[in-house]
């Protein structure tokens, strides 16, 4: 009895002394992937393209605030999460950071001061960043980037998510990867592409589910749920992998245009992915959108053949696609168009088949395909009755610029009435996904997802 | 004391068509330019989103997308011995306003001319003779040629997206294509629009009568477009919704759908609504321009905008405007004939024939501006001056353009026109009706033109401009010739009844209804400084430094809609202003 009390005993001392050590003995910091040669140096331009690979802009500049000078509002299941001052300022931002203190923020999520950052900061993805990458992103941060005095936003969610030395535990299971980066050695752009997608563009964070714990299931491209599509503020980011996937449907140079330009002959980027194509991808260089396209294509095993361009200078010419044949039977009616219509295909008549076309095909580059399109079958509906109640916009880019602009339809339409049509659109063509409800558009109309 | 901004390398004085190629082409030189613009800013949606823009009470009939005659409008005589008197109700014309300017509201007629109507004075000398040239015509040559200028017309075509079919492809003329067109060295950038039943009867008629029907050449998406600049437009759905209003589709040729977006790109390139340019302002040598004055409709103030270059790319009647309250040319003397400012008005001579079908329904509400087929067989190239007695031609063209109910509702002669007989009309005849076009040239004459009223003020105190303008028989007879030739084939055609409107000689111009918005010349092109206002290039023959855009460059009006013209126009001069002016800034010619 008496012993067994010493044993437990014993127990809670070192369940307390583990506990103790576990919030306050520092966590060690990973080692460098590759040590670089004291002289080395980034090349000209490199930190800031780094920087746009990795999209630090969208995060961490508030709307209407100065660049990367924190303040974005990241919407997280455990509440807001506000995004911090990345410019020099020695106060307020990373100017008193040691490139050490920075790569440990970027690859095991701690500040200098032993704080665990949350994982809106992939650090999960960004553990994959080549060395030369983070220090030439370090030397950009610190020697080119304006000081911006902004004070951080204190983060405060509620209990237990408040606890940051819990991550510490969630760590152990998200960060069993790395550091450096590992190539799958296949084609040079697919792997180039492998690096931007796993590394920089942390295309993972929400392309790929989450666990049981909320960590990334599939960090890396040999995991076979890599990418496989998850769910991101109310948006679903599709799988980007398996038949049916835009990277299968579409080709490399498709997939590229969509990248750089947040359009191709399919599809527009909206919502999160507008803010990717907007802040990150648009300034990458044609090489590497064709590189990441290249490697998405061939993420199942394919060979891949590389062009060598896309979104070339027009004149373009591109005829609208024919109904095929999961889309026939909605076109027929459509065109028949007899007084007895259901609601919801009348609506479309009246509303959407102008540019969308009763084949549901858009066209090309301008009006997005409705049939097989995420954005409308997805799990989520909120993307869909925001874009019909409020409109959407692709945004100027370098090779596409101009300002695509979808009208919004909330004065147009009741509730009742783009539940009936966001209904239709989910069945029609082919498109097989679930009813919209009034009530899901009443919310739409009150709080958009975008 | 006006307010001074700081000085810029360009000042673009409107930011339509023109003014938006210069910008962009300009920007590309690394020029840092501003544009100024009188009117609001303009984008597809949210300005002419669906379906608030396709409200024909409010922009076809109240025509809420034009400049207001409150605002800016001209004083208006037949000839010297009237009156002029305010344009205060828009009717004959429609001069646009805001970001895009008529290059939003147009119907998307995209044209080249003729060679001939380009060198028109040596085509009528070389083949009857310059006696049969009437004395109160002022006709001359362009000073470019139509082979000068091919691939400038390639260039706009191409930027503006048009639609058509090529009938001579580098001198190969190809049946289906309009065989009396100038060569071209590529075809239309994109495939031809569809045809409406309508313009296939017409088709078929003219076939029948030995003529050579095409696809008239449309501004308007017939497949997804991507131009040369990056910029897009959907396929057109054939609403109808075309003249008077903005496309809501992106499927128009408009700078909205062409270079702005692009432009606004440049870094270099900035641009102010709101900014009305009350005059160009003139360095003490006289010999160049130092900027514009504006009036800043926000700040309620005037402002000095110096610059080293200024376009003038407003409208036509605007850009005359500013060049006669600026100095810019010695205004024109229609009395003496000496001056060039102002000289050379021209507008354009229509008519044509309206047929009504009991049996057919020609759903009029589809269709879009520049829908249809044309003929060009009696077109200027085609016409015996000579043996006919006049100069000039016509390209004719049948396709349903709008079905709109207020202003489209055309009934047989004789019907109410109000009460319950026109009711029972409508009720009869809507959707019955079609009809052929006939779109005619119109010269210059010493008496047609422009200059500052003596009377009228506009709100900032300066003198209106003033037009003087009468039909001439010349193209009274034009029209009457085309009258003569169509009748036939409308009688072929089988229709129930049908009825001719062309004005005849001796019609006086009547300034209420609408007839074209095709207003020409004024600071015509010329190859001397004594008979014209500017250079082959565009450029002020008295101020090296302004170039001035548009229609206002026509010697005189060809037979067709004039934005395919005024479009290559604007590549041959900034292609000048890049490879001959920047390096070396002096006149050019």
């Amino acid at each position: 009895m008496y012993k067994a009390l010493r044993i437990l005993a014993g127990l809670v001392i070192l369940g307390v002394v583990c506990l103790l050590a576990f919030i306050f003995v520092p966590v060690q910091r990973t080692e460098p992937a590759t040590e670089l040669a004291a002289d080395w140096t980034p090349a000209p331009g490199q930190g800031e393209y780094v920087m746009n690979a990795g999209d630090c802009v969208a995060c961490h500049t508030a709307p209407d605030g100065e660049t990367l000078a924190g303040g974005r509002a990241i919407e997280s299941p455990m509440g807001t999460i506000w995004s911090t001052n990345i410019t020099p300022d020695k106060e307020n931002g990373i100017g008193d950071w040691s490139f050490a203190d920075f790569r440990a923020a970027m690859i095991d999520g701690v500040t200098p001061n032993g704080t665990h950052l949350y994982p809106a900061m992939p650090y999960e993805n960004y553990r994959l960043m080549k060395e030369e990458d983070l220090r030439a992103l370090y030397d950009y941060l610190m020697a080119d980037v304006k000081p911006v005095a902004v004070a951080n936003k204190e983060t405060s969610l509620s209990f237990p998510f408040n606890m940051r030395f819990g991550i510490r535990a969630w760590n152990w299971l998200a960060l069993s990867h790395g550091p450096g980066f590992t190539p799958l050695e296949k084609t040079e752009a697919e792997d180039r592409g492998q690096y931007l997608v796993e590394g920089p563009g942390h295309c993972a964070a929400c392309h790929s589910p989450r666990n049981t714990f909320m960590a990334q299931d599939g960090v890396t491209a040999d995991n076979g749920s890599f990418l496989s599509g998850g769910v991101i503020g109310g948006w679903n980011a599709p799988s980007l992998r398996g038949e049916g996937s835009a990277p299968q449907q579409w080709s490399v140079e498709e997939m590229a245009s969509y990248l750089a330009t947040g359009r191709n002959a399919h599809s527009t980027a909206n919502g999160e992915m507008g803010l990717v194509v907007e802040h990150s991808l648009q300034y990458l260089t044609d090489e590497d959108n064709i590189a990441i396209a290249a490697f998405l294509k061939g993420i199942d095993g394919e060979k891949v053949a590389v062009p060598s361009s896309f979104a070339n200078a027009g004149p373009i010419v591109t005829p609208t696609a024919p109904a095929d044949d999961a889309g026939k039977a909605t076109a027929e009616m459509l065109t028949a168009a007899e007084p007895g219509l259901p609601e919801g295909a009348r609506l479309y008549l009246d509303n959407c088949s102008a540019c969308h076309f009763v084949t549901g095909k858009g066209a090309a580059g301008i009006f997005p395909e409705l049939q097989g399109n995420h954005l409308v079958t997805g799990s989520e509906v909120g993307p869909l009755v925001s874009v019909i109640l409020h409109g959407a916009e692709v945004m100027p880019t370098a090779k596409r610029p101009m300002h695509l602009v979808m009208q919004g339809y909330a004065d147009r339409l009741s509730d009742d009435e783009v539940a009936e049509l966001s209904t239709w659109l989910r069945q029609a063509w082919g498109n097989d996904a679930g009813a919209v409800s009034a009530a899901d558009v009443a919310a739409q109309r009150e709080a958009p997802t975008h | 004391m006006a307010r001074q901004e700081k000085k810029k390398d360009v000042v673009i004085v409107g930011l339509g068509w023109t003014g938006s190629i210069a910008g962009i082409e300009l920007a590309q030189e690394g020029l840092d330019i501003v544009a100024l613009e009188r009117g609001e800013d303009q984008s597809v949606v949210p300005t002419f989103k669906y379906p608030n823009q396709i409200d024909e009470l409010k922009y076809g009939v109240r025509n809420t997308n034009f400049q207001h005659p409150s605002r800016q409008t001209v004083t208006v005589r037949r000839n010297e011995g009237e009156n002029a008197l305010p344009y205060r109700v828009l009717g004959s014309f429609l001069p646009g306003n805001g970001v895009g300017g008529a290059g939003t509201h147009w119907n998307g007629l995209n044209w080249r001319p003729q060679p001939v109507e380009l060198q028109l004075r040596s085509h009528v000398r070389d083949h009857w003779g310059e006696q049969i040239i009437p004395d109160d015509m002022v006709l001359q040559d362009y000073p470019v040629t139509y082979d000068e200028m091919e691939p400038f017309f390639t260039r706009f075509e191409k930027v503006a997206g048009i639609s058509g079919y090529a009938g001579n492809l580098k001198g190969e003329i190809r049946e289906g294509g309009n065989p009396f067109e100038g060569w071209r060295s590529e075809d239309y950038p994109m495939p031809p629009m569809k045809t409406t039943y309508d313009a296939s009867l017409f088709a078929e008629a003219a076939k029948k009568a030995g003529c050579h029907p095409f696809p008239a050449p449309a501004g308007i998406a017939s497949q997804a477009y991507t131009n040369p600049y990056g910029m897009q437009m959907g396929p057109c759905n054939y609403c109808g919704f075309c003249e008077r209003y903005g496309c809501y589709q992106y499927s128009k040729s408009m700078p909205q759908t062409a270079t702005l977006d692009a432009l606004k790109a440049y870094p270099n390139f900035s641009y102010r609504t709101g900014a009305e340019v009350l005059r160009v302002e003139m360095a003490e040598d006289g010999k160049t321009a130092t900027g514009v004055t504006y009036f800043d409709h926000a700040a309620q103030e005037e402002v000095f905008q110096p610059a080293d270059i200024v376009i003038l790319s407003s409208y036509q009647l605007n850009n005359v405007h500013l060049m006669l309250l600026s100095g810019i040319g010695q205004p024109y003397n229609a009395v003496t004939g000496e001056g060039v400012t102002g000289k050379n008005y021209a507008y354009q001579m229509n008519g044509g024939i309206t047929l009504f079908f009991k049996d057919k329904n020609f759903n009029p509400f589809v269709g879009h501006g520049a829908n249809g087929q044309a003929i060009d067989d009696y077109s200027i190239s085609q016409i015996d001056f000579g043996a006919e007695g006049f100069i000039g031609g016509a390209y004719w063209r049948a396709g349903t353009f709008n079905g709109q109910p207020i202003r489209s509702m055309p009934l047989p002669k004789g019907t109410p026109t109000w009460g319950a007989g026109w009711k029972e009309g409508i009720g009869e005849w809507y959707g019955h009706a079609m009809s052929i076009g006939s779109h005619g040239s119109h010269m210059s004459y010493k008496t047609n033109h422009l200059d500052l009223d003596p009377t009228y003020k506009d709100p900032h105190g300066r003198p209106l401009m003033r037009m003087t303008f009468n039909w001439n028989q010349n193209d009274l007879r034009m029209n009457q010739f085309q009258k003569r030739m169509m009748e036939p084939i409308a009688e072929m055609m089988g229709a129930d009844s049908w009825q001719a409107g062309f004005k005849d000689v001796g019609a006086q111009y009547d300034v209420r209804p609408y007839q074209t918005t095709h207003n020409t010349g004024g600071h015509i092109m010329s190859d001397s400084p004594t008979t014209g206002a500017v250079n082959k290039f565009s450029q002020a023959w008295d101020k090296h430094n302004v170039f001035c855009m548009g229609a206002g460059n026509f010697v005189q009006n060809t037979q067709y809609n004039p934005t395919g013209m005024v479009g290559g126009l604007a590549y041959h001069t900034v292609h000048a202003i890049r490879t001959q002016y920047l390096s070396n800034p002096r006149p050019l010619v």
